[in-house]
């Protein structure tokens, strides 16, 4: 029996939870839970709360392969998992912060995306108002003589996402690097509670804009799952020839982006421009550069644009040609090279144990695509390979990334190929029949895996949504494999991993 | 390289022409800018980008300005990194809680004169977040803003439409 069917033995199921089973548990189960993803039974996926519970989501490679378990907290308290599993400590400050659900034995207890500016404290639970002065925060200290800080953000010196960098450096070498994030943080969680679904479903595909369609199915399936309906094949087929459109729209942009970084803006001008063909076909194909909310609960919301048909073909010819010599000079600048090979290595173990989605975990060993597993329609049906490197340094992330380039092509056309006639949407009707349903879902997005967690009211109206970047997994990560590399190296670092700003602040 | 280099020089430029100005951001802007400023700027502006709550859609398609089709340094406009080197403030985003005093500090580092685009729906009311706990509102809310663009996001063409409106009177 693996470990996960064990556990699902040990609480009662929850009727209404689609696809995958979430059991209610008790403390002792909950503790069993943590120790076994502790000691790599199972993959930490999410953890969350709606306000009376804590749910935990877990991945393994055998059948069931996702189960959530679910922790009921009338005492407004929960045990701590990060005090045994670090990977879920911004996750349970988080859930302190929103809900006031306390995580006993938690190793760190200052806020994390509460700074004291919202005016309410607990603003999903006891909702009590506070002034808007601002908290202190401790970062952790580094001391020694030649130790100096050095402060950097909210406000950036580049055209990005907002949050504070504190770099502890000796010298050049970076020490210590702590984040501090919540900047951007909008609620959503709050604004999801009651909204109607056309409401939430934009909102889902604005949690990180470079992700919109990621984000979109995501949360489009979750629901789909939590109604149990399916969406037509052809707009099955249509959401993957946008995801993968996004996909090749944000690998360029950061590829070149890498390169620039390392001041080396040939091909940052180069792959800009392939950027802009991408985007210039998505905006013809679908009425919108980034394809925003173009997925919809039931479908999608736009067909392929006929008058755009040979936009798509021809986007995947100019791509083959004109990315390979791209590459060659990447792969021949010796000084270029300098910079990324044996730069911001990410090790093996730490990329198993934080299960870092996305290129971040496949360039540091880690063989998980969503895509691939648990997979999803067409993708079962398609063939493609998992690119995949073990070096974990900023060029083992861009080599993952140039190769899925190759990949996402070879989908584009056998999408193509075999794009079913007929309709794009399924009415999802208004009710969910007279009980709250939920869904879960997991939604491979250029950056690694989003998930999206759905409750739906017996009016059809959303009760509550958790929408999970992949970058709460990898921005601790950064921390890691900046430690021993230079200040001037950080950029690079930091691009290498793009992680999302808005996506993990909600 | 050299190829690359070489194939770039004998290619036509791929560079397009600009979009003709957007006349309702001109009549906006008329109000707010002087003569005097307008002498001292010439028709070159700094800008310096802000992201005070966005979801990133904005600041892809500002990014996209400085590829190849749009080319924004072509109008004396370019991206500094400093409020202190900026004449504009291109602000994206409802604008956080967690946010708002960075915006106003960094409204107050830029040196006069000084003009403030909100770009997005977010940026003008708060867009789909308008009314969270989160979230103070519009970029107006916080500093006075002289232009809005809108769009979710704004396309580069909208984006360039409303600041060569912003240049064509500050000139």
């Amino acid at each position: 029996m693996t470990f996960l069917s064990a556990l699902a033995n040990r609480g009662e199921r929850v009727a209404a939870h689609r696809p995958w089973p979430r059991i209610a548990v008790n403390a002792s189960t909950w503790r069993q839970a943590v120790l076994g993803i502790a000691a790599g039974e199972a993959t930490l996926l999410g953890l969350w709360s709606d306000g009376e519970a804590v749910h935990l989501a877990l991945h393994a490679e055998e059948a069931p392969e996702v189960l959530v378990i679910s922790l009921p907290c009338p005492e407004r308290r929960f045990p701590s998992v990060a005090a045994t599993h670090p990977p879920a400590l911004r996750l349970e400050r988080t859930i302190r912060d929103l809900y006031g659900l306390e995580p006993e034995g938690s190793p760190d207890t200052r806020r994390w995306l509460d700074h004291g500016r919202w005016g309410v404290r607990q603003p999903l639970g006891a909702h009590e108002a506070a002034p808007p002065t601002g908290d202190p925060y401790a970062f952790h200290a580094a001391t020694g003589p030649p130790l100096h800080q050095i402060p950097v953000g909210p406000v950036h010196a580049g055209i990005i996402e907002p949050g504070h960098f504190r770099f502890t450096c000796n010298g050049e070498a970076v020490v210590r690097l702590e984040e501090r994030l919540g900047y951007v943080h909008k609620g959503v969680d709050g604004l999801m509670r009651d909204a109607p679904l056309e409401k939430a479903a934009k909102l889902a595909g604005r949690v990180s804009g470079d992700s919109t369609v990621a984000y979109a199915m995501a949360f489009a399936r979750a629901v789909e799952s939590a109604l149990g309906l399916e969406p037509p094949p052809r707009a099955i087929f249509l959401r993957a020839l946008m995801a993968e459109l996004e996909r090749l729209a944000n690998h360029f942009g950061d590829i070149g982006a890498i390169c620039n970084d390392a001041s080396f803006s040939l091909i940052h001008a180069h792959c800009g421009i392939l950027r802009e063909h991408v985007l210039r076909v998505a905006d013809a194909s679908f009425g919108h550069r980034l394809m925003m909310d173009c997925v919809v609960p039931g479908g999608t919301a736009v067909d392929l644009a006929q008058a755009s048909a040979p936009g798509l073909p021809t986007l995947v010819r100019t791509i083959r040609r004109r990315f390979p010599e791209l590459i060659e000079l990447y792969d021949r600048t010796a000084s270029l090279q300098n910079r990324t090979i044996t730069t911001g290595i990410l090790t093996r173990e730490l990329a198993r144990q934080y299960g870092a989605g996305g290129f971040v975990g496949r360039a540091s060993g880690r063989a998980f695509d969503a895509r691939k597993q648990p997979g999803y329609a067409p993708y079962d049906d398609l063939r493609f390979d998992m690119p995949i490197r073990q070096e974990g340094d900023v060029d083992a992330r861009v080599w993952v990334r140039v190769n899925e380039v190759a990949q996402s092509l070879a989908l584009i056309e056998q999408i193509l190929d075999r794009l079913p006639a007929g309709a794009i949407r399924t009415d999802i009707g208004r009710a969910t029949g007279g009980d709250s349903v939920e869904g879960l879902a997991l939604v491979e997005g250029f950056r690694g895996d989003v998930l999206a967690w759905v409750r739906l009211a017996p009016d059809g109206r959303i009760a509550r949504c958790h929408l999970r970047d992949p970058s709460w997994f990898q921005w601790p990560l950064l921390e890691a494999a900046i430690e021993g590399n230079i200040v001037a190296d950080f950029p690079l670092c930091n691009k290498s991993f793009n992680c999302s700003y808005s996506g993990h602040d909600l | 390289m050299r190829k690359l280099l070489l194939e770039s020089l004998l290619q036509a430029p791929l560079t397009e022409a600009p979009p003709s100005r957007d006349d309702a951001a001109l009549a906006e802007l008329a109000a707010s800018l002087e003569r005097a400023s307008r002498r001292r700027l010439g028709r070159s502006l700094s800008i310096r980008e802000v992201d005070a709550g966005s979801c990133n859609g904005c600041e892809l398609e500002i990014h996209a300005l400085n590829n190849a089709f749009y080319d924004l340094e072509r109008f004396g406009l370019k991206f500094v990194a400093s409020p202190r080197h900026a004449d504009v403030l291109l602000v994206t985003g409802p604008v956080t809680k967690n946010m708002r005093e960075a915006l106003e500090r960094t409204w107050a580092a830029t040196p006069d004169p000084k003009w403030v685009v909100a770009v997005g729906d977010c940026a003008l009311d708060g867009g789909l977040f308008a009314g969270s706990y989160g979230v103070v509102g519009g970029v107006s809310a916080v500093v006075p803003v002289d232009l809005h663009i809108r769009g979710c996001p704004p396309s580069p063409t909208a984006l360039l439409k409303g600041l060569l409106a912003l240049v064509e009177s500050a000139r």
